[in-house]
């Protein structure tokens, strides 16, 4: 009797899909729906480690650019003070976390942002500096404008302009009010904020 | 190094006495249990797992595998030890018992065999799973562990995909982390992941645990098992 052959990929699909139905649970606020994946998962989790095809990622970029809500005001930058604190806060939908406290965007588990906090993760880019090596001096100049939607739409949905980014959908999914995202957005291109010292 | 004194050491002198001890409704030792190497064999047997069990005919990892000794030598209640919260009941015995049972595979090379069908399997469906994206910050494994020299805050992620990253991680759980003053099992520390993950809670010992153990343990072939280790 020899070595078993290499499964096929329906088996592999098959066993995959009945382990993901039976070995979760509801806990907390964690329920079994977050497993139902939509389409840019589904794509970006078939790809593994490898790029999703040109035109499909396209499509993926195209769909997330369409759910970008902006503040009806006009008015993109808040409060970088509270940013930073947004940026700092871990919490927020774990089956620890309660719904009733607001959730953090943990901004620095993967990015550089101020230069003062040294405690911040390489899964990103760095941000410091962010507004002032996009030039931006002034953000209400329209001449800014184009950066201070990309940031928007960035936080929004990470995966309007990368279809598999690994940054989470901020604004899409319902982690960070439109209100916080203001704040992140004034860490980031507020000319007043440590950022861009 | 931080390393020096470790308590995972009275773990582990603990589990050695829990393995022999006569325990349970059936007031029986762990000294017959098959961890895959034979009935009572704990050198080297850490280092095996997760494989697959004749006697249960499914791949099971240390855990899984201990429950079910645990149930048909001594008489325990399986799914009650699963459904027990970490920390208490005899899930507190299981933290000593792999304290143990790693600490005999400590410094051999990682050799999962991978020659039954559902060995196989079980790779496969471990890498599907282990790249997974979902939950509301789409987060998979990968997220974290799918890259070398990746850091999240100032905590090294070691690359799970390949060597040397997998052994680093694989080979380092049961670990005794001083910021919860307590041993965590690989089960225990899979499980925190998928709560930072923003997932729903994995069933203690359930098919995609297991998986992950398996993909995880694969890549690690090679490498050196460091188990039970010190951690922050």
């Amino acid at each position: 009797m020899g070595c078993a052959m290499t499964p096929s990929a329906q088996d592999v699909d098959l066993a995959t899909s009945q382990a993901m139905k039976s070995s979760f649970r509801d806990q907390g606020d964690a329920k079994l729906d977050r497993l139902t994946l939509d389409a840019s998962n589904q794509a970006c989790s078939e790809a593994q480690d490898k790029s999703v095809d040109e035109k499909l990622a396209k499509s993926i970029e195209e769909a997330n650019l369409k759910t970008v809500k902006f503040p009806a005001d006009g008015k993109l930058l808040g409060n970088w003070a509270e940013g930073e604190k947004i940026a700092q806060n871990g919490r927020g939908l774990t089956w620890t976390d309660k719904a009733a406290d607001a959730n953090g965007g943990s901004c620095y588990n993967c990015h550089q942002i101020s230069k003062a906090e040294l405690s911040y993760g390489s899964i990103g880019p760095s941000l410091y500096n962010y507004g002032k090596l996009r030039g931006v001096t002034d953000p209400a100049d329209p001449a800014s404008k184009p950066i201070v939607d990309y940031t928007w739409g960035k936080l929004w949905n990470s995966k309007a302009y990368n279809a598999c980014s690994g940054m989470p959908r901020f604004g899409h999914a319902g982690i960070l009010t439109m209100e916080q995202i203001k704040d992140v957005m004034a860490l980031l291109l507020d000319p007043k904020s440590p950022v861009n010292q | 190094m931080l390393a020096d004194g470790n308590p995972a050491e009275l773990y582990e002198a603990r589990g050695e006495g829990l393995f022999k001890q006569a325990r349970g409704p059936k007031n029986a030792s762990l000294e017959k249990c098959d961890l895959g190497k034979g009935a009572g064999v704990v050198k080297g047997a850490f280092v095996e797992l997760p494989r697959y069990f004749a006697d249960t005919q499914r791949v099971q990892d240390l855990e899984s595998r201990l429950l079910t000794c645990m149930e048909q030598q001594q008489g325990f209640n399986a799914a009650e030890i699963a459904k027990t919260p970490f920390g208490a009941g005899e899930q507190k015995t299981i933290e000593s018992l792999v304290a143990y049972i790693s600490g005999e595979s400590r410094d051999m090379a990682f050799n999962l065999p991978q020659k039954h069908a559902q060995e196989k399997l079980m790779y496969e469906v471990g890498k599907k799973v282990f790249y997974l994206r979902a939950g509301p910050m789409d987060f998979s494994c990968a997220s974290c562990h799918g890259e070398d020299n990746k850091r999240i805050r100032l905590q090294d992620l070691p690359n799970l995909t390949r060597q040397p990253g997998a052994s680093v991680g694989f080979g380092s759980w049961p670990a005794y982390r001083v910021s919860a003053g307590d041993l965590w099992s690989m089960q225990r520390r899979l499980n925190d992941c998928y709560r930072q993950q923003r997932f729903p809670y994995p069933g203690y010992a359930s098919d995609v645990t297991i998986a992950l153990g398996v993909y995880m343990g694969v890549n690690s072939k090679g490498g050196v098992s460091t188990a039970p280790a010190l951690k922050r």
